[in-house]
């Protein structure tokens, strides 16, 4: 489902796109990484992951083109299963691999992967962020790694139906330009932990079959269908928006205006739900702060109305002190005109 | 978030329209700032494509690059910032005002006064938003280690004169901004985010046309609904109205506009360079002319809304009364302006890469030290910001009921009254807790004695009551005054004492050596920067 086409036809369509500089330049440089048969690449490896095993000279670089993404796949396993046995070093360029994502088949290219010469199999992802003196962005470096985690996951069960199994590294290795040239340099990354997190949720993620059982009969997502009947059918679909989703999900904005619709407190933040305990809409905390609503003996409730009085009081007296400033400069013979106390503020256009 | 602030936002929902979350201004403003909106392209580290910068709101200075993948045009750029920069912050370095400072005697160890010049004033930078800030950390990083052809004639691609130098202001601006309470460089989303809550989530707040939106939303509209149109709507072409503050800009921009406009730039220098006789190359330089004035209308288009926002956003700011002890923090910056000043003027090298273990530590711990004080004068020039103590329990304000006189025992007894106070708040309060209000600006201190019933506390005065055997007038309060107490220091201790750096443990990697003069970056063909 292409939820990009079904956001616009929504009517509240996705900010995503990418820049074609940010994409030709991301281009050249993995080109550049993986020139000379990812002479410097296996460098990198040899360096950052393996720097006990033998020079990577003379890698293998197998053909992994093939029919279809379960064609590549089932090369990529193929191809993997020989490096192991052929010893050496062997770099898989944009492999395939696939990974059971609630029932369904997810098909995942990495940008490589490495045989070690011992057998072990490692991820290397290359990035066209910078790390300027030894680091980099945290946030994009974290985005990177749970990326990779994904993809280690994915080797794990290839490597499981292979016997003896071989070992899938946990520490990845993240290649980037050097501070401000396109020289790559290379970082381990250890991704235990967001391996740890992805592979929960993916065995706790509710299958699609159930989902789409769930569903009202004749529920269809076709973005050639009205506003009205994909709001309808996307609604069917239970979806809890925070404003993390903005980052991710092309439905992101669609899930905005509902919840705002709805006077959802969680579209503030994530963090409101427990401060805020049983109290799930806008409305309900409005009232119950101002006392017209609500259990006061209620822990949240009683911190709310405690909160409201002590805020009205603290604007009450810089009120007080605003007029009391006012009355000073109008007595010290300076009194301003109201349009410079507001600031001359102009609208926007 | 504490639930007072979530408690603003929940009601700049149903409002429709930011409320405050202070009442009065935090961070200094100065009369003069350089504002600074710059783009960077897509994808190049620290490749600029061009900003608007200036004190002048009616007249920035726009500046280009109409190939930034051309390591000239981006040293022009560069040049042509510096030149404005520069003299705007040699302009305060040069005005000074004699102060005292304490060091310590290397001879004595003691902590003596000495004199020394401050900066009577220090030049302000204001950037859009966050992601402006790690830009002029960048740019500073990219420019400082840069050799011009005066200290390396045998540069391969010398830097033009006084770009080192602005990397080197711009590198401390940087780091000066990680200091908490700061405002030698702000952020505009930061400030004007700490000053009022809006009725969208802080990550959406760092969009600057949504956060005024929200702020001052245009006549008719709400707050969510302008905030929503500064964030989404486009042109007919699929342009934003409201482009986003940079320094990224926006892929849509990009594709359709920007790339077309550089090729069209690229071809007309190709075509001025293939020129054969003069007349043609007169033709060929005049379309190069347009091409490159196509980008920078281009870029104009860009800065500008954000350029006017900014200067918006600084009047909805200025609108507020400063807080007391804003100017004392502004001082800080004043001397970490100066002391910059004169390591430039010493001749010393630029900040190298990393700092060594001692360095790092110090600056570590100026900044807790910084963000404790800044807590601590937050809640005290604001009411709005003790009352969020207040509910959290680290307060309490209320009247005074009672007044005991009592004595501290031994041969000279110093006043030591005891004083009921009545209040709603529930602080967390020990057994003997010390408790501190201000008294005339200074911290007075007390100790926690006990609850006389339901929200009824005695406190023992313990300090500031002059030496006499009877308090001060004014110094102890009487009853029916209106208190408010904090469980929290006022002023903050400095921490241990660090080793020199020659005598850095080995722990730490040990003592650093001789500081190496820092390389220049390596320069390739088709680096960026």
């Amino acid at each position: 489902m292409d939820k990009a086409r079904l956001a616009t036809a929504l009517g509240a369509p996705s900010g995503f796109g990418q820049s074609q500089f940010a994409l030709t330049r991301g281009n050249a440089f993995e080109a550049k990484v993986k020139a000379d048969g990812g002479a410097e690449l296996l460098r990198l490896v040899h360096a950052r992951l393996d720097p006990g095993a033998e020079a990577p000279a003379g890698a293998a670089v197998p053909d992994l083109t093939a029919h279809g993404p379960e064609g590549r796949t089932a090369r990529t396993a193929l191809a993997l299963r020989e490096a192991v046995r052929a010893g050496g070093w062997t770099l898989l360029d944009h492999p395939m691999l696939a990974l059971d994502v609630a029932g369904s088949l997810a098909f995942l290219e990495p940008d490589a992967v490495v045989v070690h010469p011992d057998g072990g199999w490692s991820v290397v992802e290359i990035k066209s962020f910078p790390m300027v003196d030894g680091s980099a962005d945290p946030a994009k470096v974290g985005a990177a790694a749970r990326q990779a985690a994904v993809y280690v996951l994915a080797l794990e069960e290839v490597a499981a139906r292979l016997d003896p199994v071989p070992r899938v590294h946990h520490r990845v290795l993240l290649v980037c330009p050097r501070d401000f040239s396109n020289l790559p340099t290379g970082s381990a990354v250890d991704v235990r932990k967001q391996r740890a997190v992805t592979a929960r949720q993916l065995a706790r993620l509710t299958r699609v079959e159930e989902i789409a059982g769930a569903l009202p009969e004749g529920t269809c997502f076709a973005p050639d269908r009205s506003a009205e009947e994909l709001t309808a059918a996307v609604e069917a679909v239970p979806a809890t928006y925070a404003p993390e989703c903005l980052a991710a999900c092309e439905l992101a904005f669609h899930c905005r205006e509902r919840a705002r619709a709805a006077g959802a407190v969680t579209r503030l933040g994530r963090p409101l739900r427990a401060e805020l305990g049983g109290l799930a809409t806008v409305g309900e905390v409005l009232a119950a702060a101002h006392g017209e609503t609500g259990d006061p003996d209620d822990p949240a409730v009683a911190a709310l109305r405690r909160a409201a009085a002590l805020r009205a009081e603290a604007l009450r007296s810089a009120d007080e002190a605003a007029a009391l400033r006012a009355e000073a400069l109008r007595a010290a013979g300076r009194a301003p005109s109201p349009r410079a106390e507001a600031g001359e503020v102009s609208a926007c256009p | 978030m504490s639930l007072i602030t979530t408690l603003a936002r929940l009601e700049a929902v149903g409002s429709g329209r930011a409320q405050p979350a202070a009442t009065v201004r935090h961070r200094h403003l100065s009369d003069r700032p350089l504002v600074f909106v710059p783009l960077t392209t897509a994808g190049e580290t620290g490749a600029p494509l061009g900003a608007l910068v200036g004190t002048d709101r009616d007249a920035p200075r726009l500046l280009a690059v109409p190939q930034p993948r051309d390591r000239d045009l981006r040293f022009a750029f560069l040049a042509d910032l510096a030149d404005i920069v520069l003299p705007y912050v040699d302009a305060y370095a040069a005005s000074v005002e004699a102060a005292e400072r304490t060091e310590t005697d290397p001879e004595t160890g003691k902590r003596v006064k000495v004199e020394a010049e401050l900066c009577a004033d220090a030049p302000q930078l204001i950037v859009p938003s966050r992601a402006g800030l790690d830009f002029v950390r960048l740019l500073g990083r990219s420019m400082r280690f840069r050799r011009t052809a005066e200290q390396d004639p045998d540069a391969p691609y010398p830097a033009p004169p006084r770009v080192p130098l602005l990397g080197r202001w711009l590198t401390h601006y940087g780091e000066r901004s990680r200091v908490p309470g700061s405002s030698l460089l702000l952020a505009l989303t930061e400030v004007l985010s700490r000053h009022w809550a809006t009725g969208q989530s802080g990550l959406e707040d760092q969009h600057l046309g949504a956060l005024l939106a929200w702020i001052d939303p245009p006549d008719g509209l709400t707050g969510a609904e302008a905030a929503r149109r500064a964030e989404l709507e486009r042109d007919p072409a699929g342009q934003l109205l409201c482009p986003p503050a940079g320094p990224a800009t926006d892929p849509a921009f990009d594709n359709k506009l920007l790339a077309p406009a550089i090729e069209r730039y690229d071809r007309a220098r190709t075509a001025l360079a293939a020129a054969e006789d003069p007349l043609e190359a007169d033709d060929r330089l005049a379309a190069l002319t347009a091409a490159e004035r196509d980008v920078r209308d281009l870029v104009a288009s860009r800065t500008r809304p954000t350029w006017d926002a900014v200067w918006r956003g600084l009047d909805l700011l200025r609108a507020l009364p400063a807080g007391a002890q804003v100017e004392g923090r502004w001082t800080r910056d004043r001397w970490s302006f100066t002391g910059h000043r004169d390591r430039v003027l010493a001749g010393e090298p630029p900040q190298p890469r990393r700092d060594d273990a001692v360095t790092a530590a110090n600056k570590l711990a100026t900044r807790e030290r910084e963000q404790g004080r800044l807590e601590a004068q937050e809640a005290l020039d604001d009411p709005l910001v003790m009352a969020g103590r207040r509910l959290t329990g680290e307060a309490f304000a209320g009247e005074v009921t009672d007044v005991v006189p009592a004595y501290s025992e031994g041969k000279r007894p110093s006043p030591r009254p005891l004083v009921t106070v009545r209040t709603d708040d529930r602080p967390h309060l020990a057994e003997r807790a010390k408790v501190y209000r201000s008294l005339n600006g200074r911290p007075q201190s007390a100790e926690y004695v006990g609850c006389e019933g339901d929200g009824v506390l005695v406190v023992r005065i313990l300090d500031k009551m002059g030496r006499g055997k009877e308090p001060e007038p004014g110094s102890v309060p009487e009853k029916g005054d209106r208190v408010c107490f904090t469980l929290f220091e006022h002023e903050q201790r400095g921490g241990a004492k660090l080793p020199d750096p020659e005598e850095t443990p080995w722990t730490h990697g040990g003592p650093p050596g001789e500081p190496a003069p820092e390389a220049p970056d390596t320069v390739t063909e088709e680096d960026v920067l």
